[in-house]
């Protein structure tokens, strides 16, 4: 291997070692520590300067206690339950949403498509902290949402929307719809047009030709795209945190405050290490379909 | 596809509708003159003006984007070199890992990402400040500048740099003459992905600032977690718009490049 090689590979795997897989692994250490009033709030601390048995001694003082006691308040499960909830119900949301919009784009004339994606992309590239923020003025007590619907006659009550769940649907729905248009639209950009034709050619109706023929074949973009809502949303902090109430149990909101407002690092760590665990599952899932498809491009 | 229904123009309105209406609302009482963010009391730019004479949000700006600046460039040139590591690098000692630390920051939440960080800068006894934010932000974005990257590399014609070899060039010269003008769009949008990522974060960076070093989305979200602010408002129409107008030049510039290679192969073909 010459020098240049070296430098070409080191530097980036160095940087990422020492950036990525470090930090995990002080994560991950820190999660098998207990709680203490100290700096840094944990013990054991290593001490090098004992060497070999001071690390030993180290070893041995780690444990699972942090791990257990995630399972005895009953605040982190809920959280964990609340947050799958959560993201599966948006994600689902969004793929009702995102559908329609991405089987529209498919089929709209050639020239539209470039602006049509533009405009799907340009959200995208906006601050997402302001695109959420934009749902606040919109979703509040006095928001522009019930005055319309006051002024319209068509409630009497200021509408609860803004600090609930349902304003974190909303709010989930809305940043993360582009995520979901774009590989649906990418596999049904591909659907061979003869393919319907033949299913109606052979007296199937529109609708059966769409449920027989579009849905199967745009599954791959539909999963891909579930995938890509539903991971970010699971470990969201934003949204909840502008959008949702006290009532809003969100995982990676309890993790923020178990380490800034509880300076507990150990608890803090812990929630990491279990959140990336049922991360894990779906991150799977999703390289898989990925492969698949494109194995089924070439 | 064929048939554009009423059904499709439909579900493309009211979609668009969705999309958009949210950031019209917010550019519209940017304007708004009323110290109530929901009733309208008369066109003004006072909150402009109200934003622009607040240092702490200039500060935050400059701080954001000198943050951005210095984690982009770092981010692509390794992500450009990770990319070329991964597509032409072939096999080496611990390729899985280094392509699995690729792809793991992409799907890694947030949170976790700058809890760890915020831990190894504590650990190595680094202090917080605009060089942790930097070096945070670096090692997200990089990931997705090799990204884009790489699928520039994967689709390009190798023969062309095998050519440049065979006619005597260096494998750097043949990098630099070739390779690099082919993937030079990719390794600007990656650039430019990098740059909006690292001006938008909140999460890794509330994690990793210090106190003398907070970014504009720390700032804004600061500001808005009680509720709507107009000068906030003003200052989300202004981001908005500096986007837009990016956005829009990006592809206009994107659609006269490929013009011009159509152009190009069509003249080829011809001669």
């Amino acid at each position: 291997m010459n020098f240049r090689r070296l430098i070409l590979i080191g530097v980036p795997y160095g940087w990422l070692l020492a950036l990525f897989l470090v930090p995990f692994a002080i994560v991950l250490k820190i999660s098998l520590s207990d709680y203490a009033v100290s700096i840094p709030p944990y013990t054991p601390t290593l001490d090098l300067s004992e060497g070999w048995a001071g690390f030993q001694d180290f070893l041995s003082k780690l444990d699972f206690d942090t791990f257990k006691f995630l399972t005895t308040d009953s605040l982190y499960w809920k959280s964990y339950l609340s947050s799958l909830q959560i993201a599966v119900i948006s994600t689902f949301f969004t793929l009702l949403v995102g559908f329609p919009i991405a089987y529209g784009m498919a089929r709209a004339p050639e020239e539209w498509r470039a602006t049509l994606m533009m405009l799907v992309i340009l959200p995208f590239w906006t601050s997402f902290l302001i695109r959420v923020y934009s749902w606040m003025g919109i979703l509040g007590r006095e928001g522009y949402l019930n005055s319309l619907l006051l002024s319209m006659g068509i409630i009497d009550e200021p509408l609860v929307i803004l600090n609930t769940n349902i304003a974190v649907y909303i709010g989930i729905v809305y940043t993360y719809l582009p995520f979901m248009i774009l590989p649906i639209y990418a596999t049904l950009d591909k659907l061979d047009v003869s393919l319907l034709e033949a299913a109606e050619d052979l007296g199937c109706t529109r609708t059966s030709a769409f449920w027989l023929v579009t849905a199967p074949l745009s599954r791959p973009g539909v999963i891909a795209g579930s995938f890509l809502v539903f991971i970010p949303a699971l470990g969201e902090f934003v949204i909840p945190s502008l959008l949702g109430g006290s009532g809003t149990l969100m995982i990676g909101k309890v993790l923020w405050e178990e380490f800034s407002s509880n300076r507990d690092w150990p608890v803090a760590s812990a929630v990491a290490v279990i959140l990336l665990l049922i991360l894990i599952i779906p991150i799977i899932l999703f390289q898989k379909n990925q492969q698949k498809q494109a194995e089924a491009d070439q | 596809m064929r048939r554009f229904s009423w059904f499709n123009a439909t579900s493309l309105t009211l979609g668009f509708a969705f999309l958009y209406i949210p950031m019209i609302i917010l550019i519209i009482y940017s304007f708004n003159g009323g110290r109530l963010v929901t009733v309208w009391a008369g066109f003004s730019t006072k909150w402009y003006g109200t934003l622009l004479s607040n240092e702490a949000f200039l500060d935050a700006a400059w701080v954001t984007v000198r943050v951005g600046f210095m984690s982009s460039t770092l981010a692509t040139i390794l992500g450009t070199m990770a990319a070329y590591v991964l597509v032409r690098g072939g096999r080496f000692h611990g390729r899985t890992l280094f392509s699995g630390m690729i792809y793991a920051p992409l799907v890694m939440p947030e949170v976790i990402t700058g809890l760890s960080l915020l831990l190894l800068f504590i650990a190595i006894g680094l202090d917080r400040g605009i060089i942790t934010i930097v070096l945070a932000h670096t090692t997200f974005t990089m990931c997705y500048v090799s990204v884009v990257v790489s699928s520039r590399l994967i689709s390009f014609d190798r023969s062309l740099e095998e050519a440049a070899l065979d006619l005597g060039c260096t494998p750097f010269d043949a990098f630099r003459s070739v390779t690099l003008p082919i993937i030079a769009p990719a390794v600007i949008s990656g650039w430019l992905l990098a740059f909006t990522l690292s001006l938008d974060d909140l999460v890794i960076a509330s994690f990793t600032s210090g106190p003398s070093s907070t970014t504009l989305p720390i700032k804004i979200f600061s500001a808005v977690r009680l509720g709507v602010r107009p000068e906030i408002n003003a200052l989300s129409t202004i981001m908005i718009g500096i986007v837009t107008i990016g956005v829009i030049t990006a592809s206009l510039i994107n659609k006269r490049a490929v013009t011009k290679r159509l152009d190009d192969e069509q003249k080829a073909a011809a001669a």
